[in-house]
């Protein structure tokens, strides 16, 4: 199974990401916005965060979970190399995060290829087929 | 999934065009646009985003789509709606995530001539002066000093040495909305602002040096002090960077829990707005002029340091700001609406405010021909000076579009250019380029752009925007 895929948006980009769990999906989905970024891959493993997040709804959860990373890169100039551990629980009228985010701050030793303003509800998707989670979102450049 | 809607539109002339008043909508919807913008416009959500619109409470007259209109989340890019400063609202959608996206464009008594031979030099400043992409400013603040940009925009710049006087009184606002309250911004936002200031950001943003390569109406261009042909000109198109953003972001999801209700009956979850009256319609009004103000101070400093990089070239090139517009932000306007003066929240995202001879919100020197309106075109093409009309008042609420709106998604734009094929070609035509990525300059390729001289003549045709000089570019610097 791929982790995500881009999709043509006029605008800005758009891009589906996968998982066997909702963890896994949303896990791949910050890896794709990193992606559009830097590559993931080469960011080096110097840094270990845990990031919490409380939402309404699945989509809330997803647009103020990958919001983290944009303040991440703003205010720490964290880029994210991978996400160990993640676990969403939830309640009757909340949902919540966690997660153990694995990256490096030194911001200049990377090639970036664009930076992000913002995410968006725009087409916005979470779905669950049989065993398989897909999540989709478009991102404001 | 995407909505493909079978939307019902009706000419009414060459170049406007009406989706009638159906379920849901209030008002019907207004599309400026040619036959071949429009053919364009249906490729993608732009009319059923423009129709959404038109569901907000207090929406006066039509909602309106600007000749660039393309698809956006929750109101399209271009859009235009007055809604009712007691009975309406105002919606973050409806200004961005980049709050007081803008264009500052800076005239200079420098020749085309003589500049052309030292391009290369003066980009290379100005890339040092003027830093892009993820590249932090040379100018650092404390959370204090953060506080005080949001409340006195481009004033604090003044007052702590950026720029002159002159700069404020050439400048939408002149620089400041009165109305910002940096109290109601959070820590989040201000902490993702602080390196920012006079950065240039990356996506469409831009530094370009220009000359004029044609005047259309010599009065107004005279009042804008421009004279001749071949005059050197600088635009810089930037905004409130990650600051605005998450001033969008943060005030979206509070409206959002605090009114479930009213997200539950729109059409489209980003449309979500603060009922006028309420707490939440104060605060955001009031962070977002907050965000307007960093935005104009980060044009502002950037204006002064081009002047910085090119003299360091031209010694005694003098360089002096023509006007300074904002194209994503809400202001309360007053409009005569069937004959009544009428307080609103004008919303424009995505759209230029383009007003006549008159108005008092125009700088003294230009009142009598009217507003100066700034269209930046794509990478390589030509820009646009403009000027308000009355009829702008009375079609538009007085505004018109705000660039050459994109036709080609970034994706595509990659996998069809390489940036430095793009950099190499510009070269040959006697564009120098240079940028803080190579894929941002595929991205920003003149292909995934609308035409921008089409975006133009439909504004003038329309007569929401007439052309004053058409200036093209010498040299670009891509964030």
């Amino acid at each position: 199974m791929k982790q995500y895929i881009f999709l043509p948006h006029t605008a800005d980009t758009k891009f589906q990401a996968y998982g066997k769990t909702l963890e896994e999906s949303f896990t791949n989905a910050a890896l794709a916005l990193t992606d559009v970024i830097t590559d993931p891959k080469k960011i080096k493993a110097n840094i270990k965060k845990i990031i919490k997040v409380e939402s309404e709804d699945e989509k809330a959860l997803l647009y103020d979970f990958l919001e983290q990373f944009l303040i991440l890169i703003d205010t720490e100039s964290f880029l994210l190399n991978k996400i160990n551990k993640m676990e969403i629980k939830k309640t009757k009228t909340k949902l919540y995060l966690t997660a153990e985010i694995i990256g490096d701050n030194k911001i200049k030793d990377y090639d970036i290829k664009t930076t992000i303003k913002a995410v968006t509800y725009q087409e916005m998707e979470i779905k669950k087929d049989k065993d398989k989670y897909m999540v989709q979102v478009v991102l404001d450049l | 999934m995407m909505e493909k809607e079978n939307i019902e539109i009706k000419k009414i002339s060459e170049v406007l065009w009406e989706i009638p008043k159906s379920k849901g909508m209030k008002v019907p919807c207004r599309v400026f646009a040619s036959e071949k913008l429009l053919e364009k416009m249906k490729q993608d959500r732009t009319l059923v985003q423009g129709k959404n619109v038109a569901y907000l409470p207090g929406i006066y007259k039509y909602s309106m789509v600007m000749p660039d209109g393309h698809e956006g989340y929750g109101f399209p890019i271009g859009g235009v709606a007055a809604l009712d400063y007691e009975n309406g609202g105002i919606s973050p959608g409806g200004i961005g995530y980049d709050i007081n996206c803008g264009v500052r464009l800076l005239r200079s008594n420098l020749k085309r001539e003589e500049v052309q031979p030292k391009i290369n030099e003066i980009i290379d400043n100005l890339f040092k002066f003027c830093p892009a992409g993820l590249g932090s400013s040379n100018i650092r603040v404390d959370t204090n000093k953060i506080d005080q940009i949001l409340k006195n925009g481009a004033k604090w710049a003044v007052e702590n040495g950026y720029g002159n006087k002159e700069d404020l009184e050439h400048s939408e606002e002149n620089g400041c909305m009165k109305e910002a309250e940096p109290k109601y911004v959070s820590d989040g936002a201000k902490k993702r602002g602080q390196k920012q200031i006079a950065t240039l950001g990356s996506g469409n943003h831009f530094l370009e040096v220009q000359y004029v390569d044609e005047i259309y109406d010599k009065e107004a261009a005279k009042s804008f002090g421009i004279e001749k042909k071949g005059q050197v000109m600088f635009m810089i198109h930037c905004g409130s960077r990650g600051l605005g953003h998450q001033v969008c972001s943060d005030y979206l999801r509070e409206m959002e829990k605090t009114y479930p209700e009213v997200v539950a009956k729109l059409p489209d979850r980003e449309l979500i707005y603060a009922p006028s009256g309420s707490e939440l319609c104060k605060k955001y009004f009031g962070a977002m002029a907050a965000a307007a103000n960093f935005a104009w101070c980060n044009r502002h400093v950037l204006g002064h340091q081009t002047r910085l990089a090119v003299n360091a070239v031209f010694k005694d090139a003098k360089i002096e700001t023509i006007y300074d517009v904002a194209h994503n932000i809400a202001k309360v306007e007053e409009h005569i609406i069937d004959g009544k003066l009428t307080k609103v929240f004008l919303h424009r995202k995505g759209a230029t405010r383009a007003f006549g001879p008159g108005r008092e919100e125009i700088p003294k020197d230009y009142r009598k021909v009217g507003q100066p309106i700034i269209l930046p075109g794509s990478m390589g093409t030509a820009s646009y000076l403009l000027v308000g009309t009355n009829d702008s008042m009375e079609l538009t609420f007085g505004s018109t579009a705000h660039g050459a709106g994109r036709v080609m998604s970034r994706h595509e734009a990659i996998s069809r250019f390489r940036g430095e094929n793009i950099v190499k070609d510009l070269e040959k035509r006697g564009i120098h380029v240079k940028g803080a990525s190579m894929q941002g300059i595929a991205e920003e390729a003149s292909e995934a752009y609308k035409d921008i001289d089409e975006v133009v003549e439909v504004s003038h045709k329309a007569g929401i925007g007439k052309k004053v000089c058409r200036l093209v570019p010498l040299g670009v610097i891509k964030g």
